[in-house]
């Protein structure tokens, strides 16, 4: 479980990390947990004959919350998310979402840049982002621009960053309303089988609005715009809730591997999304 | 020849210094170059937690970490947790609980159960089973494990009373 031979560097700043970008391209990758990154390059399925350590560079942690705004940087990890009372007052999925990825070790190594900017259907923090309309901070030799989370994947392992760019913040409206994570996993640390990110906004006996995005049922992590819709300006009743899983089931598409066939993901993927929806309303 | 740099660590309080690929993992520098056998090798890919050593105050998988990462690093195993002679209180508590029966797992529960009782030192059962879901044990069917961690957990706590 060696991976192939790399460079491996460590660059004090990100003007450095930009530079070795710049000089190798696509053969160069920066690595901030590795806890996505190592695994793929032990099996050799990622080959990187530049390795660019974050681990000094200044100024890509931490958690800062105000003015509605929450901006978390990319190298905060799952453990440093759980921890933080601050973000789970202001964003409690938040800290929902952390503890149900991985494990305790994996997690004080995990980021959420990692996490995020990969392009790993499997990925839990992802849909997350999608469902709170994240935007991501990318930053190249040529400036920087912000990508909509909701934008930002286009297939597996393939998004909008380009090879010059690195991810160095992720940033969110405060959100609003009942909130939800509900995975459904094989065993502890596992990828889910089916996982879903839900806010609900109830204004009197209704719901005003909601945002449901699903992990690992697809290429990509999915919005259901439908599932939303579908609950807007109902009373969550079970119909209601019938309706946004069946709208939700039409966005997604699975395909059969060793979590199960395409059939169990569909009915895994409708109980997880009926239970999140509940949580979620009963806490809005 | 791959390239080469130059690695200076700290292990268990001692300063070891060695020439390494960057591509090598923590969990082989430290078995194979400084003869620390007690992080052991179960799968080799994060799942088991046999490798779990404290890297600057945090719990990893040191299966998953490549040396060039921890070059200055801080880092401690089950060899500098106690010794034969004086054991540390949750070694005492898995002797006394039978916490292991084959022993593969146990320098890796034992490490990962040090950390967790400085995050969290009254920990209930629940917590206890969550804080070490990153460590596979094939043999006690976890029982055990738990009871010895419950125990120098109070163990501990009543030390630290009587330190007071």
């Amino acid at each position: 479980m060696i991976p192939a031979a790399f460079d491996y560097h460590r660059p004090r700043d990100m003007a450095g990390v930009l530079d070795i970008l710049e000089t190798y391209g696509d053969d160069a990758r920066v690595l901030a947990g590795g806890h996505s990154l190592i695994p793929m390059m032990k099996l050799r399925m990622a080959e990187v004959p530049h390795l660019i350590d974050l681990q000094d560079v200044n100024g890509l942690g931490g958690i800062e919350i105000g003015n509605g705004t929450i901006v978390i940087g990319a190298m905060t990890t799952q453990n440093e998310i759980i921890q933080s009372d601050a973000l789970a007052a202001a964003a409690p999925i938040m800290r929902e979402t952390s503890l149900q990825i991985a494990d305790p070790q994996v997690r004080s190594m995990g980021t959420l840049g990692g996490n995020v900017a990969n392009g790993d259907p499997g990925n839990d923090m992802p849909a997350l982002m999608q469902c709170l309309n994240a935007d991501f901070t990318l930053v190249s030799a040529s400036g920087e621009r912000t990508v909509a989370a909701r934008d930002y994947y286009e297939g597996p392992y393939m998004t909008k960053r380009g090879d010059d760019e690195v991810l160095t913040a992720v940033s969110f409206a405060a959100p609003e309303g009942g909130h939800a994570y509900v995975k459904q996993k094989r065993k502890i640390g596992d990828y889910a089988t089916a996982a879903a990110a839900v806010q609900i906004v109830r204004e009197g006996d209704a719901c005003s609005r909601a945002s449901i995005a699903m992990t690992n049922l697809g290429d990509t992590p999915i919005l259901s715009a439908g599932a939303s819709a579908a609950l807007a300006g109902t009373a969550v009743g079970q119909q209601d809730i019938h309706a946004a899983t069946t709208a939700m089931l039409g966005d997604t598409e699975p395909v059969e591997d060793n979590r199960g066939p395409v059939d169990f993901k569909r009915h895994v993927a409708a109980v997880i999304l009926r239970r999140a929806i509940e949580l979620a309303w009963s806490r809005s | 020849m791959p390239k080469t740099i130059k690695i200076t660590m700290t292990v268990n309080d001692s300063t070891a210094e060695f020439e390494a690929e960057p591509r090598e993992l923590l969990i082989h520098s430290l078995r194979n170059r400084l003869d620390i056998t007690g992080p052991h090798i179960g799968c080799e890919t994060s799942h088991c937690g046999a490798c779990t050593v404290t890297l600057d105050g945090k719990s990893v998988k040191s299966c998953t970490v490549f040396v060039g990462q921890a070059n200055g690093a801080d880092v401690r195993t089950i060899e500098g947790l106690g010794t034969p002679d004086s054991l540390h209180s949750l070694q005492e508590a898995f002797r006394e609980h039978h916490g292991l029966q084959c022993g593969y797992c146990t320098p890796g529960m034992i490490m990962r159960a040090a950390k967790l009782l400085e995050e969290i030192p009254n920990p209930t059962e629940e917590e206890v089973r969550f804080g070490m879901a990153g460590n596979i044990c094939r043999c006690t069917g976890y029982q055990n494990i738990v009871k010895s961690i419950m125990a120098a957990a109070r163990d501990m706590n009543e030390e630290g009373e009587v330190a007071q």
